[in-house]
């Protein structure tokens, strides 16, 4: 009943979160579950409130003016049983359903159902920082994979019709330093990333397109643009995108690039980011091997676009874009200038 | 003679005032002091969550930086939980309970003196953060590691662990006092199946404190020793477990909900049944549901933490304890609405505010079995669906019925009457504003908004109820300063008040107002639960029926 509501409210807006609109097994079987736990609770609300309201209504008096009292009633087992009996009736049927979709929807990564054996499910370890997410690639069916992205997930479509085209998605969860919580509302429930513990999740969805969410345990001061963006791919997208992640960095013939390359290496980038293929080995920021695959920069806050005009900014002063963040800002001399334009020329031909 | 008269009559300086107020063991006059403290900290916790409905009222709002609006949820939190929740129960338990049970004080008056000043010196501490350049900024939960020095290198987790560690020594000697007090200080003839049921409640809550609090404080002392001492409790990569630390924090945290809402539903207990004339349906059923909501819910801590990745097996036993404790809690309602059902409903202010939660506290329970359900949690779990449900509980359930308890004892604590015309407007505007402030968050929630966050993206949906949620903050905040108004503007304005002003049954209305220093000339025997219905009904006592 609020269900629909929601739906119709949520369907206009151009990035739809609600759990009411589920694409994903995980979502579904807890939005059926949720339907349910609604209905009855919305039940127990209209009978509670309907008595309290007839009561009122009934029983009202303007003030007590005569001393009479009304008759004194000091209780009644029976009718104590019975709202003891009723309650715990229902307490009971909903452990069962919970218990249900519990197992529906946790099963072990590591024992698969086998009715999705003949698919290919994608492995991928997701890394929790202070404020941006990292993706480590594992394993797509029997092929292993070796690469790390950032802050935008890409994962095949599935089709669950056919066994050969089922593309599950299982997330292995971890953290480099406080809780951080994975949420895709339509993809499945959220899991928390604790540090020093290692958490599971997966989805499998037949939809492609973006899919939003972002961080849902409080992690510190930008908790708030810890953004986090799945792209559903066809399979043939997604082994294009693949086979490209795979790649080292490309090095450039263009002067201006290699001398910014030169510039980035020489710099304190390298300390915290890593280029796959350069000496930059950094794992305390994002993976930029192929920084132009992604739409996005500094945790999803804002777009990368083509000409470079937020790369250059975000790079230059990253605290006016996400204050509290733990990437440092250039100075303001001449000199800092010339070598931030030299960064972005070169991180700009990272495809 | 008469010069001497003149100078008995003449007001004492302010300076003996003051000296009286500060020096003083007498219970009334430090439950009055506990309940002034609690409503400084809630006029400064509502500025923090004003100052947050600001930040939000639209996306990319840049009124406060994320820095001072996490300080704000930090402070507000930690504030209105430990500086609001527990004072003002604690001072109306402090007030009412030897009242009630027909004691002169309670057990321990100096010990309830040191409880006090203690609490207030631990609030003041965490307050002092404010002034070594930032607040505590990890939520009022503190998730670890974020409270360890790698994270939080101001001095300001220091002072929120010590002022939590101190003022909890302040409520737990209350729990003390008030458990030696219930058990031996009762009058005459008063057993224990026949005290006053918000002195039942007030019993319980001492219980639940003192399992809880001890927990929470040796987990603050293990964040000292992290952060000073160079231990490794909660630091996972030196070999600690960040995940111990929600561990102990629910095993107290949750209780501690329970803490906050048993002297709630005792004021319910006593004021529902006055204003509708009838006894109170189901004396036995309903003590017995206080004891089971205390002993279950020591055992449900964890269904905060159903997303940490615990196993299928352990998310089912908490889901059902969980659920466990609504039984016990629909017996409270139903036994409410029988003992309306039939009677004279007095609408005056206490029963207008105990209608108030009686409507409000459903719905606050219902989303609790929402949020019980596991699968179900891990969508709505740190959203802002969490945000409105513990609000309407917290706001709805504890809010309401302190205002209903407020309402009913005034005239007895100060000898006058509230106006009756601001209570009405302080109650219309809280209960429009309240529903308008946390409805839409469980609307915004469900559509995937996190707490916490200082900012979002104007994509998302959720500027809308967000707006109204602002909104509905803007018509609250006037009727807690209306309260404030009502209560300072009475002392002089109000009517006289009388001994017992509602007609109603228990001891605290059988002395004067405000009653004297020691309570009760002679201490009073009782036969029945109602002593003054007794009284007023020789030919047809209560005791004859229980």
């Amino acid at each position: 009943m609020i269900g629909p509501l929601l739906l119709a409210v949520s369907e206009g807006s151009p990035q739809n979160l609600s759990i009411f609109d589920p694409v994903s097994p995980p979502a579904e079987s807890i939005h059926y579950l949720s339907i349910l736990v609604l209905t009855i609770t919305g039940g127990i609300f209209v009978v509670v409130e309907s008595v309290l309201i007839y009561s009122l209504l009934r029983f009202r008096h303007a003030k007590v003016t005569d001393a009479s009292e009304p008759p004194q009633v000091y209780g009644s087992k029976p009718i104590e049983i019975a709202w003891t009996a009723a309650p715990a009736l229902i307490v009971f049927v909903l452990t069962l359903v919970i218990a249900r979709t519990e197992w529906e929807v946790r099963v072990d990564p590591n024992k698969p159902s086998p009715d999705i054996k003949d698919g290919k499910p994608l492995r991928v370890t997701v890394v929790g920082h202070q404020w941006w997410w990292e993706f480590n690639y594992e394993k797509y069916g029997d092929e292993q994979l070796d690469f790390v992205t950032a802050n935008e997930l890409h994962v095949p479509a599935s089709n669950r019709q056919v066994p050969t085209a089922r593309r599950p998605v299982f997330l292995k969860l971890e953290s480099a330093d406080v809780a951080h919580s994975f949420w895709v509302p339509r993809l499945a429930g959220k899991t928390d990333l604790i540090p020093g513990k290692t958490n599971s999740m997966w989805f499998e969805t037949e939809r492609t397109g973006l899919l939003v969410g972002q961080c849902a345990e409080y992690c510190g001061t930008q908790h708030a643009n810890m953004l986090l963006r799945v792209y559903v791919d066809s399979p043939a997208e997604f082994e294009n995108w693949l086979k490209n992640q795979q790649k080292d960095a490309r090095d450039s013939d263009d002067a201006a690039v290699r001398k910014g390359k030169e510039a980035f290496l020489a710099l304190s980038c390298i300390s915290c980011h890593r280029v796959r293929g350069t000496p930059a080995r950094g794992t305390v920021g994002p993976d930029l091997t192929h920084l132009m695959s992604r739409d996005t920069l500094a945790g999803g806050m804002i777009s990368n676009d083509r000409e470079g005009e937020n790369l250059r900014h975000w790079i230059d002063n990253p605290h006016d874009i996400k204050p509290g963040c733990l990437m440092n800002p250039f100075g303001q001399s001449e000199r800092d200038r010339e070598r931030v334009d030299r960064v972005v020329r070169y991180l700009a031909s990272l495809e | 003679m008469a010069i001497a008269e003149q100078a008995r009559e003449a007001p004492p300086p302010w300076t003996g005032v003051l000296h009286e107020w500060a020096a003083t063991v007498d219970h009334k006059k430090i439950g009055i002091l506990y309940i002034l403290m609690a409503l400084v900290f809630l006029v400064v916790a509502g500025v923090e969550a004003l100052l947050m409905r600001w930040q939000l009222i639209v996306p990319r709002n840049t009124f406060l930086s994320p820095q001072v609006f996490n300080q704000m949820f930090t402070m507000h939190g930690t504030t209105m939980v430990f500086f609001v929740g527990m004072p003002i129960l604690i001072g109306l338990g402090n007030y009412v309970v030897p009242l009630q049970i027909g004691a002169r004080d309670m057990a321990f008056p100096r010990l309830n003196a040191l409880g006090f000043w203690v609490s207030l010196f631990g609030g003041s501490l965490v307050y002092f953060s404010f002034l070594t350049g930032s607040a505590p900024d990890f939520g009022w939960f503190a998730y670890a590691p974020l409270t360890e020095r790698t994270f939080s290198r101001s001095p300001a987790a220091d002072f929120w662990a010590l002022g939590l560690i101190v003022s909890g020594i302040g409520t737990i000697t209350a729990a003390v006092n008030f458990i030696a007090t219930i058990l031996g200080m009762r009058a005459p003839g008063m057993t224990l199946w026949k005290v006053p049921f918000f002195t039942w409640t007030i019993l319980w809550m001492s219980v639940q404190i003192l399992l809880a609090i001890p927990p929470l404080t040796a987990g603050l002392f293990m964040v000292l020793f992290d952060r000073q001492l160079g231990a490794h409790f909660f630091d996972a990569q030196t070999g600690g477990s960040a995940y111990l630390w929600q561990h102990i924090f629910w095993f107290f945290g949750h209780p501690e909900v329970y803490i906050l809402i048993l002297p709630a539903f005792g004021m319910i207990a006593e004021v529902v049944p006055v204003f509708s004339r009838k006894v109170l349906f189901g004396y036995e059923f309903m003590a017995a549901a206080t004891m089971a909501i205390v002993f279950i819910s020591m055992g449900v801590w964890a269904h905060h933490m159903f997303c940490v990745g615990m196993s299928r097996t352990l998310d089912l036993y908490f889901a059902a304890a969980s659920l466990l404790v609504s039984i016990p809690t629909g017996i409270k309602m139903f036994n409410w609405l029988a003992t309306m059902y039939g009677g004279k409903l007095w609408m005056a202010s206490p029963m207008l505010f105990a209608c108030g939660f009686l409507s409000l506290f459903v719905l606050g329970g219902l989303t609790g079995i929402m949020l019980a359900a596991p699968p179900f949690d891990w969508q709505l779990s740190d959203s802002y669906f969490v945000v409105g449900h513990f609000h309407w509980v917290l706001i709805g359930g504890t809010l309401f019925a302190t205002f209903a308890g407020l309402h009913y004892w005034y005239p007895k604590a100060t000898g006058r009457m509230l106006s009756e015309r601001l209570a009405r407007w302080q109650f219309w505007l809280l209960f429009i504003g309240f529903i308008l402030t946390f409805g839409p968050m469980h609307i915004a929630g469900m559509l995937g908004m996190p707490r916490r966050i200082y900012t979002y993206d104007a994509d998302r949906g959720w500027d809308l109820w967000n707006q109204l949620a602002t909104l509905g903050g803007l018509i609250q905040a006037p009727s807690y300063l209306l309260f404030v108004y009502n209560i300072v503007v009475s002392l002089w304005k109000g009517q006289p008040a009388g001994d017992n002003p509602w007609d109603a049954w228990t001891l605290e209305w059988a002395t004067t107002s405000p009653p004297p220093s020691y309570n009760f000339e002679e201490i009073p025997t009782v036969h029945s639960r109602r002593p003054l219905w007794d009284l007023r009904h020789p030919d047809d006592p209560d005791w004859q029926y229980e």
